[in-house]
């Protein structure tokens, strides 16, 4: 899937889901960063204006001018938030009472009105920054109404601390809930690809020549994707139908002359008087021959191939299917003397499977053991039962394997590499293969003890 | 043999039949079903050939209907087709067997003895020379009153030497006759076969002569 450079569905899916996660977080932390920060301040100015508020209570006017008594409970309020340091002043028009006299008073001046609560500003002092709250009072002094500044200032280390902590859980918010959405994503993406790898998995699972519409239920949006697939199925099926016709129809039209040849060239090699003309109408009949044979067998693969798409499940007795067999084969195997002997097909074997496909099978391998027979030996045909299966099992005494690896000789047109003369056209193992296969069977070859060919067949027993 | 041969292609009716009378077999043709039906109520045969596609119908129903009727000529269809289908239809419908096109003529004449054999036909097939009776149905040879059984390959050379006593047949055409053409095989490999089938036929009168760079022949002492 990544050949081409494209990210999976689920990669997308997860890497888009993660992205909108982590803007989320980190807005998340913004915001509660920003809203806590101000919360803090606010909580901070609050208590520096009690304090100032305090401290504004305590100023008294006497005839000898203004006294202020401080309140050193207000500065401990203020002390016990934080370790900052605390500065004040008291000054009436800009003389200082009592206090810090460099403690900067608001820039822009003020109306008394603004000033009869306090109001806060952040300046520097001392190389530090500071909060000020800064409020006005009027008190009697001798007889004159006198405008009293108070101001409170401290310091900013506590409110940074603060903000810090703030920032430190935000933080800790953001990527929890990044986390969170992380798994959630990961979570959501499998679930929403669920039904496609169902549906692959329900394509995949097939069998290699199972050409069945796919009617596995899947949602709307993979419908077109579903209906796409069945119709090229239905395409390849169609296609594989005309194929199966189309030689079905060659190898009769094959045929029909092919016999008439054959007979002519036997006639003439009766009659034939030179050992030249001879030797061509042999090599006239065994060409013949070796036509007919590859016609029938692509023929019975086709049959084969088209078949084991959709099997007959019908109950097939073994037992009769190998006596008919040995029957059919016997006089083609006396020929040369061969005897076939039958083991095992006196009680019924059933199986479940297309009776058709297993007689191709079998038929096969009795040809390949006759036509590989030494002449006057002996071909044994035995049908047995081992555990949840049937065999049959098919041994010559012929050339053998020269050890040619199975797989080799079921493949298409392979064929041993001690064939010699024997016409041939090497689609008979692969038919018989494909039949086991589609019967969820096995087919074997083995050197028979004592010289020759054991092939057996392997299906499950009905 | 009497056959009957039910087949609609003109070029191959011929080649066949003129291939099986050169084995000394009358053979009748029919070129459609209806014609087939003539034949069979007008002559008695031994056995049927059968094509399965032919211009008045198919043969299966011609099967069909002999099998219905009982009447039991054995019918060996002759199909050029070669489906799986087709060879497991006509068995049950009543074949004594089939062949498929392009047929082996030993393999044909194998398989109607095998199918005469099974229906215990014909016995008129006995034959006599010098002191031996020879049954080529059930491949056996009778010398003074012992019956000796025949291989395969023993029985045909004997019915090919029988045909013509006293004629010298090569080794060559005697291969050509006896094993397949899609085996190679060295002319002298008969020789197993004549040194097998001599001693068979001790005792009986008969003896196969060695020619020299000739071949062999049967004669009768």
């Amino acid at each position: 899937m990544r050949d081409n450079g494209a990210l999976s569905l689920r990669e997308r899916l997860m890497l888009q889901l993660l992205v909108l996660a982590a803007v989320l977080a980190v807005a998340l932390f913004v915001a509660v960063r920003t809203v806590a920060g101000s919360a803090a301040e606010e909580t901070l100015d609050g208590v520096l204006g009690a304090a100032t508020i305090a401290v504004a209570d305590e100023l008294r006017g006497g005839e000898e001018g203004v006294s202020v008594d401080l309140p050193h409970e207000a500065f401990s309020i203020l002390g016990s938030i934080s370790e900052d340091r605390i500065f004040y002043r008291i000054a009436v028009d800009g003389a200082t009472i009592t206090g810090y006299d460099d403690l900067p008073l608001p820039e822009a001046a003020r109306s008394p009105a603004e000033l009869s609560t306090p109001i806060f500003y952040t300046t520097q002092y001392r190389d530090t920054e500071v909060r000020v709250a800064v409020m006005q009072r009027v008190v009697l002094a001798g007889r004159l109404s006198t405008a009293v500044t108070v101001l409170v200032a401290q310091t900013r280390a506590g409110q940074a601390e603060i903000a810090a902590r703030v920032a430190n859980q935000a933080a800790g918010i953001g990527l929890g809930v990044f986390a969170l959405a992380a798994v959630l994503s990961i979570l959501t993406a499998g679930s929403v690809l669920r039904p496609i790898n169902r549906l692959a998995e329900a394509v995949g699972r097939r069998g290699p020549s199972d050409l069945r519409s796919v009617d596995h239920p899947s949602p709307a949006e993979l419908r077109p994707l579903v209906d796409a697939l069945n119709g090229f199925i239905a395409r390849l099926r169609a296609g594989l139908m005309r194929t199966e016709t189309f030689i079905a129809e060659a190898a009769h039209h094959i045929r029909t002359p092919l016999a008439t040849v054959r007979a002519r060239a036997e006639t003439a090699l009766r009659k034939a008087e030179t050992e030249e003309a001879r030797e061509t109408l042999r090599a006239v009949i065994r060409a013949v021959e070796e036509s007919a044979r590859s016609a029938s067998q692509l023929l019975d693969h086709a049959t084969v191939v088209y078949r084991s798409d959709r099997p007959e499940r019908e109950s097939v007795d073994l037992a009769r299917l190998v006596a008919g067999l040995a029957q059919n084969f016997q006089p083609v195997a006396g020929l040369k003397d061969v005897e076939i002997h039958t083991e095992g097909v006196t009680a019924p074997v059933e199986v479940v499977g297309d009776r058709l496909l297993i007689e191709a099978a079998l038929r096969n391998m009795l040809d390949n053991a006759v036509k590989y027979s030494s002449p006057d030996s002996e071909i044994a045909l035995v049908l047995s039962r081992k555990g949840d299966e049937a065999c049959v099992e098919v041994a010559d005494r012929g050339r053998g394997l020269s050890g040619g690896a199975q797989p080799d000789l079921t493949r298409r047109f392979a064929r041993g590499a001690n064939v010699g003369d024997v016409v041939g056209s090497g689609l008979g193992l692969t038919i018989v293969e494909e039949v086991a296969a589609a019967h969820g069977g096995r087919f074997e070859l083995a050197e028979r003890k004592g010289g020759g060919t054991c092939a057996l067949f392997w299906v499950p027993l009905g | 043999m009497r056959f009957l041969m039910i087949e609609d292609s003109d070029e191959l009716a011929h080649s066949v039949a003129e291939r099986l009378r050169l084995d000394g077999h009358a053979v009748d043709r029919a070129c459609s079903l209806s014609e087939a039906e003539d034949c069979l109520s007008a002559a008695p045969y031994d056995l049927i050939l059968l094509d399965l596609s032919l211009p008045d119908g198919d043969g299966r129903s011609f099967l069909t209907r002999q099998r219905r009727a009982r009447r039991d000529v054995p019918i060996i269809v002759m199909t050029a087709r070669a489906a799986v289908s087709d060879r497991v239809d006509v068995l049950d419908l009543g074949a004594d067997d089939y062949l498929t096109k392009p047929f082996d003529f030993a393999e044909l004449e194998a398989r109607c003895r095998a199918v005469l054999r099974r229906r215990g036909g014909a016995s008129e097939t006995v034959q006599r020379f010098a002191g031996f009776i020879f049954n080529p149905l059930t491949a056996q040879l009778v010398v003074a009153g012992e019956a000796r059984e025949l291989r395969n390959r023993e029985l045909r050379l004997l019915e090919i030497l029988l045909a013509a006593p006293d004629r010298i047949f090569s080794k060559s055409q005697l291969c050509d006759r006896l094993f397949s053409y899609a085996e190679s095989v060295s002319d002298n490999a008969i020789e197993v076969y004549v040194a097998r089938l001599r001693k068979k036929l001790e005792g009986s009168g008969a003896h196969i002569d060695t020619v020299r760079g000739m071949g062999y022949r049967l004669t009768a002492t």
